[in-house]
């Protein structure tokens, strides 16, 4: 069989090759023209509604497609990001807002009051904060289609900071056919306000999904600065692929298939500080606390020594060993309102150290006679299981009878609910963990709360407390919210509210091309660059 | 043989309603919630009793059963309460991946341990037997993931030579497809093959040892003919059966190692669905997963009468 490039000329071979070559480049060149980021999240997406859950997750894919009113600054100072303008009359019973110009919904269509509107009043409904707005809200109301003001029944001073939240829930902007949506049904329509479009056709729940820049988004003049600031969207499209298992997701990293790993595991750290393609740091300047919740209406904790009788026994440094274990990510911090925030402070806990004598001798006083405690320990979440096995074994030794319980983080979610007695599937302990920015304010705060039945499971409560925090809510200057900051947490301490375990971060590892990854304690993904 | 595989087939529904009737009422019946999972860490009671009502768990069982079976009836597996993405649209974006990495491990794990296994006992005693039979114990005994974990070191890592994890659809790229598709199958299709090895070699060896087998020798046939058209074939229906099995399981999704490639296949849609308490994908999933293991079982029943005249039904 003869060869047909026998009777190919020379310079028809070589024409034929170049375009072959160019037609093999041509979806590489294409390729190079769109960036995307690569990014495995710190755990697979399926919920898509941010107001529906307070799933950190889905927080954070909502401020990928969502933008806010205001938004903190890196000195979690609150800072315009939608909003253009704002007054408040002299008596601080009226705020009028008017909105940035040329603010663009992902449908073309103009962000207008009755979309601000309808999203904040969704908002109020799931949000503990937000309730508090509506509490003390007395109409909200659209001036023109940019303008909208909020009139309230006496002053309260956390109007902006409420539209600032910068942790679940936020209250990101809708459109209001969308916001419309019952609070306690999911939207199905994704239409955002924000610097990404979700691609709703490739999202695979449980494992992917991809957010495509939105070239209609406006954003600020300013530099970004924590959540706010300029949200410029740098690359074309945002890939989040979920890789379940650790290893698999650090060896990504290191073949440089994936470009940034939110919170890679601990103990893999090593494995990519050691690769000079990818950068380990910590982007979350405040990290998170690890917590340890008392149920109030079950003996013994429902007696005040017995619950004081624990300051003595806890040793936040054993928990955070055990949890951590690399001293230069964690900090033994008796702050409620996290160390690194304008309410750090050690009222409240100065002198509490580990006695065990002391502590045995209060659970005396307390009536303690051995009744069985029954101590929570999902296994399948390391923090919480770590700090189930640290307590368990602290107050064994000043001589609790402690039933640890084995389930899974579902069943513990189910099972905190119930207010039942222990042989009726009851409970008395239980840890968990929340972002630094959740709880620098006793507003936003999971644990000082203690309104009784409606507080966090556990059902803290404590009329003082709550004077206390009304008063922060109206108080006009930091030193005064300082002043009744510390107030507060000293009455937690002193009524066994909760117990703070200590502050630890999670670092994050990008690849070496990346630039402009913002410092924030929410994981956002504008301003980042890639090469 | 055809009032047979009706029976087989009409006999397929009440297995089936007996497995999912069980499921649906474990599901019911064991601890967790997944309204208290939706509403997340930091919702109130009030809150999680209020998603319940949304979601209509608050209903008894019983009616919550009969507006499942009342979807059913309608063909309708019902939506995920997490993704409000309908059961068949979830199964349907999976069973790529999972069907890709199950006929890819069954053809390298049967193109290799049939004939190792029939040589292995053709070969009895020698140190052809041996080598083969400890690649079989190996490959039975190693721990998948660690299998996993290992060629993604040499392969991916070191020798930078095949993607770490993920799937790429073929309509994306066959080169990417089958390159995603190399290590999870070697990990996978070593167990199977070592497990069909072990069976081939039993049985083959079983059959070596029968008197027309000695007889076929006492002709003179030729001894590789005596192996393949005496000796494998009458030794097929263990090693068939085997492979059915093999392939059920596949197909029902192999989770560790779709978790260690991050492959989006059924098993992590399995596994993600119960520890999230998603109730209609659970179901929708043991309904479909029980339709398959029974057909492919009726499958394998059937294969048996072209292997062995003797069986008729």
């Amino acid at each position: 069989m003869p060869n047909p490039i026998r009777y190919t000329s020379p310079g028809r071979l070589a024409a034929a090759l170049l375009v072959a070559a160019l037609l093999a480049l041509a979806p590489v060149l294409s390729a190079r023209a769109e960036t995307t980021l690569k990014v495995i999240p710190q755990a697979s997406l399926s919920v898509l509604d941010p107001i529906w859950t307070t799933a950190y997750l889905v927080r954070n894919h909502g401020y990928l497609i969502y933008d806010t009113l205001f938004a903190l600054d890196a000195q979690y100072k609150v800072q315009p990001q939608m909003v253009d303008k704002w007054t408040v009359t002299e008596k601080g019973l009226k705020y009028t807002f008017t909105l940035r110009p040329g603010l663009k919904f992902h449908d073309g269509a103009p962000v207008t009051s009755r979309d601000v509107i309808a999203s904040i009043k969704r908002w109020e409904a799931r949000d503990l904060f937000g309730q508090t707005l509506a509490s003390y809200t007395q109409s909200m109301d659209a001036v023109s289609a940019t303008t909208f003001s909020i009139t309230l029944k006496e002053p309260f001073g956390l109007v902006l900071d409420a539209l600032a939240k910068p942790s679940s829930n936020v209250p990101f902007i809708m459109p209001e056919r969308v916001a419309s949506t019952d609070p306690m049904k999911q939207i199905q329509d994704y239409t955002g306000s924000g610097p990404f479009i979700f691609v709703k056709e490739e999202f695979n729940p449980g494992s992917k999904s991809v957010y495509r820049k939105f070239t209609g988004y406006v954003p600020r003049k300013e530099p970004p600065s924590l959540l706010s600031g300029g949200k410029v969207a740098k690359v074309d499209r945002v890939e989040w692929i979920y890789v379940p298992d650790g290893n698999t997701g650090v060896a990504a990293m290191n073949a440089g298939e994936m470009d940034y790993y939110e919170n890679p595991p601990i103990d893999l750290l090593s494995l990519m500080r050691s690769n000079p393609k990818i950068k380990v740091e910590v982007t979350d300047p405040i990290g998170t606390q690890v917590v340890l919740r008392p149920n109030h209406l079950l003996p013994p904790f429902n007696n005040a020594k017995v619950r004081e009788a624990l300051y003595y026994v806890l040793n936040q440094q054993d928990y955070l060993q055990a949890i951590v274990g690399d001293p230069t990510l964690y900090k033994v911090c008796p702050a409620m309102f996290i160390c690194g925030t304008p309410l750090e402070s050690k009222a409240g806990s100065e002198g509490l150290k580990v006695d065990l004598n002391k502590a045995k001798q209060l659970l005396k006083e307390g009536g303690y006679n051995g009744e069985r405690v029954v101590l929570m320990d999902p296994t399948d979440q390391f923090i919480p299981h770590n700090a189930a096995l640290v307590t368990a074994s602290l107050l064994r030794k000043a001589g609790m009878n402690v039933e640890v319980q084995a389930m899974d983080w579902s069943t513990m979610l189910g099972r905190r609910a119930k207010k039942d007695p222990i042989d009726q599937g009851g409970w008395n302990l239980l840890h968990t963990w929340a972002t630094g920015a959740d709880l620098i304010s006793p507003m936003t705060h999971f644990f000082v709360p203690a309104n009784c039945d409606k507080a966090w499971f556990g059902w803290y409560c404590d009329p003082k407390v709550e004077e206390l925090r009304k008063q922060w809510s109206r108080a006009g200057d930091a030193a005064q919210r300082k002043q009744l900051g510390e107030a507060i947490q000293q009455q937690v301490y002193a009524t066994g509210g909760y117990y703070p375990l200590g502050q630890f971060v999670l670092p994050t590892a990008y690849n070496e091309r990346l630039s402009g990854v913002i410092v924030s304690p929410v994981a956002i993904f504008w301003n980042i660059e890639k090469k | 043989m055809r009032t047979y595989i009706l029976q087989r087939i009409l006999a397929t529904f009440p297995v089936i309603g007996v497995v999912v009737l069980f499921v649906f009422l474990l599901l019911r019946f064991s601890p967790g919630d997944p309204a208290a999972l939706i509403a997340g860490d930091y919702a109130t009671p009030e809150d999680i009793a209020k998603i319940r009502v949304a979601l209509g768990l608050d209903k008894p069982v019983y009616e919550q059963l009969g507006i499942w079976l009342a979807a059913l009836a309608r063909a309708d597996l019902g939506t995920s309460i997490y993704s409000k993405l309908p059961v068949t649209h979830l199964m349907a974006q999976r069973v790529l991946p999972t069907l890709s990495l199950a006929v890819s491990t069954v053809l390298f794990a049967v193109s290799l341990a049939v004939p190792l296994g029939t040589l292995a006992a053709w070969k009895a005693g020698t140190w052809i037997d041996r080598a083969v039979m400890i690649l079989a114990v190996a490959g039975f005994s190693l721990p998948v993931f660690w299998l996993g974990f290992l060629f993604i070191y040499a392969f991916s890592i070191k020798l930078a030579i095949l993607p770490v994890q993920g799937f790429v659809s073929p309509e994306e790229s066959v080169g990417s497809f089958l390159q995603h598709l190399v290590l999870p199958t070697l990990t996978l299709g070593l167990v199977y093959m070592a497990l069909i090895a072990r069976i081939t070699r039993a049985s083959v060896l079983e059959v070596l040892s029968q008197d027309y087998i000695r007889t076929a020798h006492a002709k003179g046939i030729d001894p590789p003919r005596v192996l393949w058209r005496h000796a494998l074939k009458n030794a097929a229906v263990p090693i068939v059966t085997v492979i059915g099995i093999g392939i059920a399981l596949l197909i029902g999704g192999v989770v560790v190692t779709e978790s260690v490639f991050a492959i989006p296949g059924l098993g992590r849609l399995t596994v993600d669905a119960i520890l999230h308490r998603d109730y209609p994908v659970i179901q929708g999933i043991i309904l479909i997963f029980s339709g398959v293991y029974v057909l492919i079982n009726l499958l394998v029943d059937l294969s048996y009468t072209l292997l062995d005249p003797r069986i008729r039904y």
